[in-house]
């Protein structure tokens, strides 16, 4: 089957001027923001630019908006908002519940529940399984925009399998939205909650062997040249919140080669509990804890993603990476997501040299100014 | 960072060396008898050149650390007048020699200097190109002048030409001022040396210092990789091996070339053999002056050119034949290694992050470049095709010493100080002239005899690789480069000498001298007459490697030395042919042995030793 017609088929049910209610991500640019949040506009934005990312679909905002109208959630929710104090938290707390309640037993309507269920088909088959293991999060349209963080305010859910679940957590994603400290976050802002709109992302989970995070600057020195990469067995939760001390290996952006590693003791890492469909820390056994996580091929090829994707972006970036076990070398590195790198970027560059400066004049300054040794 | 205290370790004196210091200049001593210049000494930081002496420095061989003691001192401090650094002092401990860089501590003679650095080294900067044709002529013109110095033996009887043509003068003086000729040309070789290359490494240094303050991350040896000549002729020499081997396939005798290892057996062959000839005559062509290479540094009298040991380039040529044979290309990949080159400036050029710091790129890179030819081609005029020449004239006059019953071999002479010679051939030239046996003749071997004793024990002692006070700042452009004196580098030194059991060390670290990485059986060839036990895939762990070692290249996976930077000749080679290397190491030779399996990591530095 050809991408086009994995991507074509499903997608018939369309809102007012012809808006999608479900897309894959292949069909989204960094431009869908308002149609499928940041999240999955990023992803789209890689798949075009040839970078090899887990598949998916989304629901879009306009399929989100559609669930919310068609249940009459909407008036449900504007009453219940209406006569809220939003500096009472048992108030809070209790009108979450029945909002999350609310949302979460309202079933999707049946044109939508058809077209997610063809695209969830779909993507099974493209990953050759009988019903592929996903991740349901939310995108929304402010999350990952510079100066608007919503970063942690929407759930994620990994893991999941089967229609029935993925319309479940899709739902549950939804009445993420209204957490008490969601709504109390939006009350105390001002934001209209009517006006808001997110999108659900569906994606094959990455069954990572090994998985981490990569920046294609040096996060200490804010050098452009290199990029560095820190790595576990398992998922990449453990490296990203800090659990393990990572192997840590610095890459010449130029030509990528492998100028500095260190390989720590990984004491733990995360993998799933198929049982409970969660991630789950388990001991790394005492042999494998100094072994590198990442293989000498793996960090190069990796390393070119990263710098494939900073050419694309034109700025330095922040990289979510795993290794599948799936898959055969050469096809099982993925990229989970990619975000502009902040601290350094966003610094002014103060040049080295005086401007205008000859050679001589810089060799006669950085004489005088000599080499510290101490 | 702790180093000893200089008069600590000289005091320690080996057992049977005591008096050794007469067997050097004088004021290479440090002192205890003189509270001023001894305070001076305590309080400068001294480092072992192990870059140039790995071994104990023969008291004739001194005469090179003498030459470059005075030639680079004088051009910074005395002619660029660099303005924060003056000379490099110079001291010995058992024969190793020991340097201090001489800062300007003054700040306002600093900034008197100033305008004086920028109007002279501007100068030739400016006008480098032209300045370097010139140096060119003059010092091809000075080794023309060493190759034409007779040696005269001194007759029972002089010629009756010395009657008829009135020439008023005798062998005897002629030994004499033709012995002072030699040394001088010597001396004004190693003037011309220093012209240039104190410029030409401070572009290159600050150059490098200005891309890893731009990349803190930034390997050396990628900016040495923007700047190194493709066309340097430190490669010529092996070219003429490849060249030679070509030309015996083509005229059909490669057999007759590779029938034997001896050169004596192979030439007479090739005598008999009309294409032998042809041959022969092009070898003829390629000796001069390329077969004056050295099969060392070119520093020591030891180091002999292939002209003196046909043998070593004999090997080469067989390598190559092999090769050829195989169907394994021989050819430097210059076209790729310039492609990548450019790939490699362009992409480093985009991630600079200013503008202003863009044109400084340009203007230092281009001024890198042009200096960067001399740098690696005064290599072969100075330190090979003229020392080659010297050794073998110095060899001459030891004939003459032999024959005068002065030593008891022609080799004896580099036992002896350059003065101490100059005094002998008066007592065999006075004793000539006036009939009666030289006063040497009683002296000399007893003494010569002592001082070989005295320098078997030195080559057995391990020279702490740093003593003295280290600075807080390095100005002096050589110690940078040339030494890699810099912050890791001393962290490590200091961390070696703490080690106390060698046989316990699992890691080495080094200059990361070219990428890669490669797993392998380690081979020690302490000289390049070693590298025939050379193994396909073996490393290669040496003190120092140097052009002649070259064809050694062909067959190792990766290579190890002692000494050097990423300048180094062994870095050069390995990023040419894409070896993984790594430099500097400082004792790799005593820890590693021939056969334990090393992994080496070419782009961070590291050697790991498996036990």
């Amino acid at each position: 089957m050809t991408e086009s017609a994995a991507m074509g088929g499903a997608v018939a049910g369309r809102g007012p001027a012809g808006v999608p209610l479900v897309c894959w991500f292949e069909e989204c640019r960094k431009d869908s923001v308002p149609l499928v949040g940041g999240k999955c506009s990023s992803l789209g934005e890689l798949i075009n630019a040839g970078v090899r990312v887990p598949p998916g679909f989304a629901l879009t905002t306009e399929g989100y908006r559609r669930f919310m109208a068609e249940a009459g959630i909407n008036r449900e929710i504007k009453s219940l908002l209406d006569k809220l104090d939003a500096a009472d938290m048992d108030a809070l707390e209790r009108t979450s519940a029945s909002i999350r309640t609310s949302i979460e037993a309202h079933p999707f309507s049946t044109e939508i529940e058809d077209l997610v269920a063809e695209c969830y088909r779909k993507l099974s088959l493209r990953c050759c399984m009988p019903a592929a293991p996903v991740a349901v999060r939310s995108s929304a349209t402010a999350e990952d925009l510079p100066g608007a963080s919503f970063a942690g305010q929407q759930d994620t859910y990994l893991w999941i399998r089967g229609i029935d679940e993925v319309l479940h957590h899709m739902r549950r994603c939804i009445s993420s939205l209204y957490t008490a400290r969601a709504i109390a976050y939006r009350a105390n802002r001002g934001l209209d909650d009517e006006r808001m709109a997110i999108s659900i992302g569906v994606q094959k989970m990455a069954n990572a062997h090994t998985a981490g995070v990569m920046f294609t600057i040096h996060p200490a020195n804010g050098d452009r040249s290199v990029i560095v990469i820190d790595s576990n067995f398992g998922f990449g939760e453990s490296v990203v919140s800090g659990e393990v001390t990572p192997d840590h290996f610095v890459v010449n952006k130029v030509t990528l080669d492998i100028i500095d590693r260190t390989i720590s003791q990984k004491e733990m890492c995360y993998t799933v509990d198929l049982k409970t469909q969660q991630s789950l820390a388990v001991e790394v056994p005492f042999e494998r804890q100094r072994v590198q996580s990442l293989i000498d091929d793996e960090i190069t090829e990796l390393a070119g993603m990263g710098k494939q994707i900073e050419k694309h972006y034109g700025r330095p970036m922040d990289i979510e990476w795993a290794v599948d076990k799936d898959l055969p070398a050469g096809g099982n590195i993925f990229i989970l997501q990619a975000r502009p790198e902040t601290v350094w970027s966003e610094k002014r560059l103060e040049p080295v040299a005086d401007a205008g400066a000859s050679a001589m004049d810089y060799i006669l300054s950085s004489m005088l100014a000599g080499k510290k040794v101490k | 960072m702790k180093f000893p205290n200089p008069h600590d370790i000289k005091a320690k004196t080996i057992p049977g060396t005591e008096g050794w210091e007469r067997m050097y200049p004088y004021h290479y001593q440090f002192v205890t008898d003189d509270p001023e210049r001894n305070q001076y000494e305590k309080d400068s930081f001294w480092f072992a050149d192990g870059l140039h002496y790995p071994e104990p420095l023969y008291p004739f061989d001194t005469i090179w650390d003498e030459a470059w003691y005075l030639a680079l001192s004088q051009f910074n401090n005395r002619i660029f007048m660099v303005p924060p650094v003056r000379g490099v002092d110079h001291r010995i401990i058992n024969g190793y020699v020991y340097i201090s860089p001489v800062p300007v501590k003054d700040g306002a003679e600093i900034g008197s200097r100033v305008p004086h650095f920028m109007e002279r080294a501007g100068y030739y900067y400016k006008n480098w190109d032209a300045l370097e044709a010139k140096w060119k002529v003059k010092m091809e013109a000075t080794i023309r002048e060493l190759e034409a110095v007779k040696i005269p033996k001194l007759p029972d009887m002089e010629d009756i030409s010395v009657v008829t043509d009135a020439v008023g003068e005798s062998r005897g003086y002629h030994l004499l001022k033709n012995y002072d000729d030699l040394i001088n040309l010597g001396l004004k070789c190693w003037q011309y040396h220093f012209e240039f290359l104190n410029l030409g490494y401070a572009a290159y240094v600050f150059f490098l210092d200005f891309m890893q303050k731009q990349f803190p991350s930034m390997p050396t040896q990628r900016v040495t990789q923007m700047i190194a000549g493709i066309d340097v002729i430190m490669y010529q020499p092996d070219e003429e091996l490849k060249k030679l081997a070509k030309k015996a396939i083509e005229l059909g005798i490669e057999a007759t070339v590779c029938s034997s290892p001896e050169w004596s057996v192979v030439e007479a062959a090739l005598r008999k053999l009309p294409k032998g000839q042809e041959w022969l005559a092009a070898l003829d062509q390629a000796k001069d002056p390329w077969f004056e290479v050295s099969t060392g540094t070119g520093w020591f009298h030891h180091d002999r050119s292939w002209n003196d040991q046909m043998n070593v380039p004999l090997t080469g040529i067989n390598t190559y034949i092999g090769k050829i044979k195989q169907d394994i290309s021989i050819e430097r990949p210059t076209e790729k290694v310039r492609a990548e080159r450019d790939r490699i400036t362009a992409e480093y050029r985009d991630l600079i992050g200013t503008e202003e710091d863009r044109k400084q790129f340009d203007e230092l890179l281009g001024c890198a470049k042009t200096v960067f030819p001399y740098v690696e081609n005064h290599l072969f005029y100075v330190e090979h095709w003229f020392h080659s020449v010297f050794w073998n004239k110095m060899r001459e006059v030891g004939a003459i010493m032999k024959q005068h019953g002065m030593i008891e071999d022609v080799e004896d002479i580099w036992l002896l100080r350059r003065d101490e010679i100059k005094q002998g051939l008066w007592d065999v030239v006075t004793a000539w002239a006036t009939g009666v046996t030289p006063r040497g003749t009683k002296v000399w071997p007893k003494e010569i005899a002592w001082r070989k004793g005295v320098m078997q024990k030195f080559k057995e002692w391990s020279a702490p690789p740093a003593i003295g006070t280290a600075p807080e700042v390095i100005q002096e452009p050589f110690t940078i480069v040339l030494w890699g004196v810099t912050n890791k580098s001393l962290a490590d030194w200091s961390a070696v000498q703490e080690v106390k059991d060698p046989d316990s060390i699992t890691e080495i670290k080094g200059f990361a001298g070219s990428p890669g990485v490669a797993e392998g059986r380690a081979r020690i060839c302490k000289t390049v007459a070693e590298v025939g036990q050379l193994q396909e895939g073996e490393i290669l762990v040496a003190p120092t490697t140097s052009p002649s070692w070259a064809p050694a290249f062909a067959k190792i996976s990766a290579c190890v030395t002692d000494v050097g930077g990423v300048m180094s000749h062994a870095a050069i080679v390995c990023r040419e042919y894409g070896l993984p290397a790594v430099v500097g190491t400082g004792l790799s030779t005593k820890i590693i042995k021939s056969g334990m399996m090393l992994r080496v990591d070419g782009s961070s530095g590291v050697i790991t030793i498996v036990r």
